[in-house]
């Protein structure tokens, strides 16, 4: 295909070409390609621009730490997704891919000029400038800032793809699927633990993946993890996920994962299942997470084309794919060598493998003597040139007495660098496990666990094949007998060529105390060693400071390859120790995760429960306009063709003072309240006095908090001796549930009460107006409807329409009224005869807008409304209804502390407007005198505002300081337009004496 | 204090930055000081400040347990606004908002105030009256807040969903287009050090681990993981571990300290072009110069001091955010992270004198302390400075609990801040 | 999200329960009497403790009852759950039983 690609090898499948393109490019690559490694075959290493300078950059890493080559995928409109690692990227057919932050194109960037300019940008720049003048920040220099910033573009349509969610429990999760996690996972799975195995990778495997020498069990590396893979898969106990990230360690050893399900595949439909989120509880969980290469800091070691040594060595051995055919190769680790060695034998040229350090490893060395590799010890890299891509690397030698001496430039193509390999300490560090620092190997290896953790293989420093294996199995077993499952630990015979992974974070040495050129130690974010030089030199001391002054490890990468370099930078200026400097908090995500996997499921209905009444379908059905009423769906109105909101609550406001109106209450809270001590009970909670309540009737009961305030309200009925029907507010029947079981239950354990929410067992149906009583009674048996018989707040017990019936006679409309409360599932049947009955009678449905205009005629409350948690019974006006002989109640000695009883408290009151066509806006204000000036001495506000039908005008409630006082009095809301005269007056607008309730 | 300007920017640019000075001294402490504030967070570093640039009180220690700003001030979502219902609240966050107009200026230290409006939703006929109410108390308060329809909501920020197909549509909201945002890290450097080059001392690590009392009762020093400190006036700044200082002091207060969630996405060219809070739906967002959106919700359910919280808090508020910007369910977390917020019953805070002379306390902000920084810091320096409040903070009173004088705007207002 | 030992049921995961506050304090059984600055007290004051909290829970997505907890507010894990009237049990310093 083309000169980059191998002629073998690697775990492509060479039969299956897909094309693809990138940046509008078309080209070719194969199945099990990822798009970096495609890239890579055909010779483009220039994938992407840097956050700040707008640098090119190629590619560094073959994995999930890669902070360089972020594109974005288009699948379609509404399918983009920005900020995608280009090495995590499973190639298919079709795949689309474009370059960001770039203008106008990816060679040719306008805002590379920052790189010149960069003198003037260095770390915490815009902090010191742009003040000037005072509004320019925000009017000038925002805007441009925030252009030039960002990486991607958002998606532009709703994503029309869908996520799923699972919660599991297990056994021993092992998040890795390496050596040390296949070989833990395999110990824990025989034990018969249930085994719960993840990796973020689509192939299980890890490194071996790119270890072609490698041999576990007299076999290829790769083909024992395909064998144990199966083997694995074929056990009942034991859960492979691949393509599966462990993002997250929460407390009590529940870990999240993110599976991907379809975003590899070349043509998933719109709507197919993209992610699941996994919530695993784990008895044990072992962390088999590997080891990230650290990248080396040099001048210049940004340019494309210069890679980790292991992504040089993964895109040869998995990929197939040489990176370059004149590398320089830079040593800060054994581990370069591996990969020096395998590309030479692939036909690439090692133009020099320069070694940082003053010795190399005794198998290294031997290794490079027998293969001819061109080593220099004590190396240092003084700068590399390339616009685009590297062309040029200069050396340099370092002398025994320390000075710096530039050596030879070296043309090249690919260079490949090796730190050493950082353990992925990332969840164990989540869990709050506390690290230590391992000073031989100069990394941080999980220390003290927090959780039931534990840690196997590279991430805990162990890396060598066999050691890996061994160190895995032994982990395993340990987890699964610590689960309760003993089992025998496996042994691997193993064998790979192998060099150390140790090295040293940090900057190479370099000439004079500022090098010439930027050398990189956060690359996406483009911070040099000079900006962690600079905020060490502006007294910025903690690593935490540091880090947010500078934006080191704030990238999309998290610092997964340039933490550890900056923590070596800056302990080096402060001539301290790695870990005295510290680590700042490693926080979840590991990688980035997708919003809709934890939004999941939840959207639209699904994003909270919808409940509807037993008439919901039959209110749709006659045009009702719902509104949302904590979860409940209620109808508003019920308009008629051509009618808006005001003219369909005109005419059922109307119908019920006139006729007869038909309702669904049904969303009320509903609490029988049961016992001998069911009195009692009542009687400490509610304000009101119980045991004067006789069988078969009802009152208005008020609910208070132990601070005095109201907190719901509702009609009590005593249905018998030892039975409360308790009514509630639509949004309040769970938490006046919870308060009457906190009490109950902690409080008052000695009282003989059982407290049962029949909300959703009793339909609702209130029947208002001068005509009710004549709907209803052809319907009703066994009740006498008469008013001696059943006056206004009686309870009984009948039939309706053979339908079992509880019947209130009791109104929120000041209309004679019934509630027919009716068993849920009879509801919309016994709704359905009642309308019909009625019809002659020109029944009317009428839903809450027309219920609130009703009440305020009235001056009900809406607890809620007129009440907002700062309000007591008083000022609403309802200290009747308390029981002023009881020693105590929920909030009565509250309702003692100075402020409730100060003058000047905001009280119920009604307002009439001068002008009888305004309606007030709910929620104006009120004050004394016209045109005030701000800020203005406001006195009260308007809860309730309606035009009412039946008065021919506009009438509003109002809490208003020192209300009941002011009844008479012209007061003034403030509105844009002009002050609004209003008459305080009484919050009885409509029949005061209660002539009309009592018919 | 070495001047920020760009010009100086240009003239270090040509020595390679090799002349810049540290921001702030690495202070130790001395014996005694004037006073002494407790929490180098940006209330507390600007406590200092005023101390020094208003009352003439420069021989002040700020005692940092851990690095400055650390605390809340490096973990919040940096929402201003100053819509607050309440005349007493309104005062005091408006305070603030003046003071954040011109901070950058004042501190020669760009803070990134950036006035780009703060829109609150209404999803249901609740909401509306709710909101309208803080609209109308607003502009009698002076406080810029006004009405928008759905649409002009959707207008000023775009990628709005105001479609009537999800859960809970969107019927309106107000904007405050003098809220906005700030660099959260820039406040405390800032306040740092201008506070510092009036000769407050800023000593970071130092813990303190108990008060000293004359025999009057009186407060006369700490004791502190550094050594004892003398000064006859302390003011406690400590956010989330108010409850644990003023323990030392024997003093309990109505103080609950709760987990609060934020995370990031990965940064994207700009799409939000304004702060978003819709407090039915759950969910705050906005997006950072840099491009990352930022977003918040309500505190986890149980106190706790962990600095994180639980998935599913978190996984509730992206729920939200994906439900209002349908188009934003395929950008992906970044990072998420916890802070330690103390609440109070009433949701507003205490900026007070306490029954111990000389021991002055300001705590209580809740979820929302960032935005009244300034404000906070301003009128609590006075009080420590006159040992009497500010007219402003003298209704914020610790007494007002025991006598039921509550300011509360989460019952009043059913907003969470 | 917590795992929370439920006395009647037996562990069950956080979203099973809804959280109640600061265990132990008792509403004082004659409230006319009590002085109004303990009846605040009462209403608001709570240890905030940072370390071992004794606190309510409740398993209301279970068996609906309160019971007691005791959790480290540093680590967030659970020492002990008790049901409601019980005492809290004695703790060493650091929650070993």
């Amino acid at each position: 295909m083309n000169s980059w690609r191998t002629d073998g090898g690697g775990r492509i499948d060479r039969t299956r070409a897909l094309s693809f393109s990138f940046d509008g490019r078309r080209f070719t690559g194969f199945e099990g390609d990822t798009l970096a490694s495609a890239l890579l075959a055909n010779g483009v290493h220039l994938l992407g621009r840097s956050f700040k300078y707008h640098r090119p950059r190629g590619i560094l890493g073959a994995g999930s730490e890669e902070p360089n080559a972020l594109v974005r995928v288009v699948r379609d409109h509404s399918r983009a997704t920005p900020n995608l690692r280009a090495t995590q990227v499973e190639l298919y057919d079709g795949l689309v891919a474009e370059s960001q932050n770039r203008w106008p194109s990816l060679g040719f960037d306008l805002s590379a000029v920052n790189d010149i300019l960069s003198p003037l940008f260095p770390a915490g720049f815009y902090y010191k400038t742009f003040m000037w003048p005072r509004r320019a920040w925000h009017a000038f220099y925002e805007p441009r800032i925030r252009a030039a910033a960002g990486l991607g573009r958002a998606p532009e349509g709703p994503d029309p793809d869908r996520y799923a969610q699972r919660f599991a429990h297990c056994d021993v999760l092992i998040v890795g699927a390496g050596a040390a996690g296949l070989a833990a996972a395999l110990a824990a799975a025989a034990s018969g633990a249930r085994v719960i195995l993840c990796d973020e990778q689509p192939e299980f495997g890890g490194s071996l993946l790119a270890e072609p020498s490698a041999r576990i069990e007299g076999m290829p590396a790769a083909d024992w993890v395909a064998a144990q893979r199966s083997a694995l898969a074929a056990r009942p106990n034991v859960t492979l996920l691949a393509r599966t990230t462990a993002f997250g360690y929460f407390p009590h050893n529940l870990i999240g994962l993110s599976e991907r399900l379809t975003d590899h595949a070349a043509a998933p439909s719109a709507g197919s299942l993209r992610e699941r989120l996994w919530q695993v509880r784990a008895r044990e969980v072992v962390l088999a997470t590997g080891a990230i290469e650290r990248p080396l800091v040099f001048p210049g070691n940004d340019r494309p084309g210069v890679m980790l040594a292991s992504a040089g060595r993964t895109y040869l051995n998995r990929y197939g794919v040489r990176v370059g055919s004149r590398i320089v190769v830079v040593a800060g680790s054994d581990a370069a060598y591996a990969a020096a060695l395998d590309l030479k034998a692939a036909g690439a040229e090692i133009v020099a493998l320069a070694d940082v350090r003053s010795a190399a490893g005794e198998a290294a060395t031997a290794a490079a003597r027998e293969a001819s590799l061109p080593v220099s010890l004590r190396a240092t890299v003084l700068g590399t040139s390339g616009r685009l891509r590297v062309s040029s690397v200069r050396l340099g030698t370092v002398t025994s007495g320390g000075a710096v001496e530039e050596s030879s430039s070296v043309a090249c193509d690919a260079v490949l660098m090796s730190g050493g390999y950082t353990p992925t300490v990332h969840l164990f560090s989540q869990s709050r496990g506390t690290l230590s620092w391992n000073a031989e190997r100069n990394v941080f290896v999980p220390g003290k666990p927090a959780e039931r953790t534990h840690a196997a293989g590279a991430c805990r420093g162990i890396d060598a094949l066999a050691a890996a294996l061994a160190d895995g199995a032994a982990v395993g077993s340990v987890a699964a007998a610590a689960a309760g499952f003993q089992g025998s630990t496996p042994a691997f015979e193993a064998s790979a060529v192998e060099f150390g992974s140790a090295g040293a974070p940090g900057a190479l040495a370099q000439p004079g105390p500022t090098p010439p050129a930027k050398a990189f130690v956060d690359f996406q974010n483009d911070v040099t060693t000079k900006d962690l030089a600079l905020a060490a030199r502006e007294g910025f001391r903690s690593i935490e400071h540091i880090k947010r002054y500078t934006t080191t490890g704030m990238a999309t990468d998290q610092g997964k390859t340039s933490g550890m370099n900056a923590l070596g930078v800056v302990a080096d200026g402060f001539e301290r120790s790695i870990p005295e400097v510290g680590l700042t908090t490693f926080r979840m995500p590991f990688t980035p995760v997708t919003f809709g996997v934890f939004a999941g499921y939840a959207r639209c209905d699904l994003f909270d429960p919808v409940r509807t009444t037993p008439t919901h379908d039959w209110a749709r059905g006659h045009g009702a306009v719902f509104e949302d009423v904590g979860l409940w769906k209620r109808a508003r109105y019920f308009p008629k063709t051509g009618e808006d909101m005001h003219a369909a609550v005109a005419r059922e406001c109307r119908a019920v003072r006139t006729g007869c109106g038909l309702f669904d209450a049904s969303t009320l809270g509903k609490i029988e309240v049961v016992g001998p001590d069911a009195v009692t009970f009542m009687n400490r909670l509610y304000v009101n006095n119980w045991s004067t309540l006789a069988v078969g009737k009802s009152r208005y009961g008020i609910l208070l908090r132990d601070d005095g305030f109201v907190y719901d309200d509702g009609v009590v009925a005593r249905l018998a001796e030892d039975r409360f029907h308790v009514t509630t507010t639509t949004g309040g029947a769970a938490r006046v549930l919870g308060m009457m079981e906190d009490y109950l239950q902690t409080e008052w354990p000695d009282l003989k009460v059982w407290l049962t929410s029949t909300t959703e067992q009793w339909a609702v149906i209130a029947v208002q107006g001068p005509r009710a009583r004549e709907v209803i009674s052809p319907l009703v048996s066994d009740i006498d409807l008469s008013p001696g018989a059943m006056p206004h707040m009686s309870v009984g017990w009948g039939k309706i329409c053979g339908a079992p019936l509880l019947l209130f006679r009791v109104s929120f409309t000041g209309e004679l009224g019934f509630e027919l409360n009716v068993p849920a599932d009879y509801g919309r049947a016994v709704w359905e005869a009642v309308y019909s009955a009625g019809r002659s009678r020109d029944i009317t449905p009428y839903g809450t807008e027309a219920m609130h205009v009703l009440r305020a005629e009235k001056g009900y409350i809406i607890v809620g409304q007129e009440t907002d948690g700062t309000a007591t019974p008083d000022d609403v006006g309802l200290s009747w209804a308390i029981g002023k002989a009881k020693p105590d109640f929920v909030g009565k000695r509250s309702l003692e502390r100075p402020a409730m009883k100060a003058p000047g408290r905001k009280q119920l009151v009604g307002l009439l407007t001068e002008d009888p066509t305004v309606v007030l806006d709910e929620g104006a204000q009120l004050v004394e005198s016209a045109r005030q000036k701000v800020p203005m001495r406001m006195i009260g506000h308007v809860t309730s505002s309606y035009a009412s039908a039946a008065l021919g005008r506009s009438i509003a409630l109002a809490m208003l300081a020192g209300g009941r006082a002011r009844i008479g009095e012209t007061l003034y809301v403030p509105m844009p337009g002009g002050d609004i005269a209003v008459k305080v007056t009484a919050p009885v607008f409509y029949d005061p004496e209660g002539v009309r309730l009592n018919g | 204090m070495q001047k920020f300007s760009a010009w100086s920017l240009l003239k270090q640019s040509f020595g390679g930055h090799q002349g810049w000075q540290p921001q702030w001294r690495r202070a130790s402490p001395k014996p005694a000081y004037d006073a002494i504030i407790i929490g180098g967070g940006g209330h507390g570093l600007g406590t200092a400040y005023y101390l020094a640039a208003e009352h003439g009180i420069a021989n002040v220690a700020v005692l940092e347990k851990g690095w400055i700003g650390g605390g809340n001030t490096g973990r919040n979502t940096t929402i201003i606004r100053s819509n607050y219902l309440f005349d007493e609240s309104a005062r005091l966050y408006d305070h603030a908002l003046k003071l954040w107009e011109h901070l950058s200026q004042v501190l020669n230290y760009n803070v990134m105030y950036s006035p780009r409006g703060v829109m609150m939703l209404a999803h249901t006929v609740h909401d509306v009256q709710v909101i309208k109410r803080h609209v109308h108390a607003n502009r009698g308060n002076g406080v810029d807040n006004e009405w928008l329809s759905p649409e002009d909501a959707k207008a000023f920020c775009p990628p709005l969903n105001i479609e009537s197909n999800i859960r809970y549509p969107v019927m309106g909201a107000a904007l405050q287009r003098r809220g906005g945002t700030a660099r959260h890290d820039a406040v405390a450097w800032g306040y740092a050090r201008a506070a510092d080059a009036l000769g407050v001392d800023i000593i970071e690590n130092c813990e303190v681990t108990g008060f000293k009392r004359d025999a009057n009762g009186a407060i006369e020093g700490v004791e502190t993981s550094r050594g004892p400190i003398a000064s006859r006036r302390v003011g406690v700044v400590a956010a989330g571990h108010t409850s644990v200082v003023l323990g030392y002091a024997g003093i309990k207060l109505p103080l609950e300290s709760f987990p609060l969630q934020a995370l990031v996405s990965e940064p994207i060219k700009p799409v939000v072009p304004c702060v978003v809070m819709s407090n039915s739906v759950h969910a705050y967002i906005s997006q950072s110069d840099k491009g990352e959106l930022v977003i918040g919700a309500g505190t986890d359910a149980y106190t706790s001091y962990t600095q994180r919280g639980a998935l599913h808090v978190n996984s509730h508020t992206l729920e939200a955010i994906c439900e209002l910007f349908p188009a934003f369910r395929r950008m992906r977390m970044l990072r998420n992270w916890g802070g330690i917020v103390d609440v109070t019953p009433d949701r507003s805070p205490i900026i007070a004198k306490t029954t111990i002379p000389g021991l002055y306390v300001n705590c209580g902000w809740g979820t929302g302390g960032f935005k009244a920084t300034p404000g906070s810091a301003n009128v609590f320096a006075w009080t420590i400075a006159r040992d009497e409040p500010h007219p402003i903070n003298a209704p914020f009173t610790i007494e007002r609990f025991r006598d039921g004088f509550l300011i509360d705007e989460a019952a009043a207002a059913a907003v969470a801040h | 999200m917590l795992v929370i030992d439920c006395p009647y049921c037996g562990p069950r995961p956080e979203l099973e329960f809804s959280y109640g506050g600061q265990a132990h304090i008792a509403r004082p059984a004659n409230p006319a009497t009590v002085e109004t600055s303990d009846w605040a007290a009462f209403l608001y004051l709570r240890s905030n403790t940072r370390g071992l909290h004794a606190e309510r829970w409740r398993h209301v997505r279970g068996c609906a009852r309160f019971f007691n907890a005791l959790r480290d507010t540093t680590t967030d894990k659970f020492i002990a759950t008790y049901r409601t009237g019980e005492p809290a049990p004695a703790i060493d310093s650091r929650g070993d039983r």
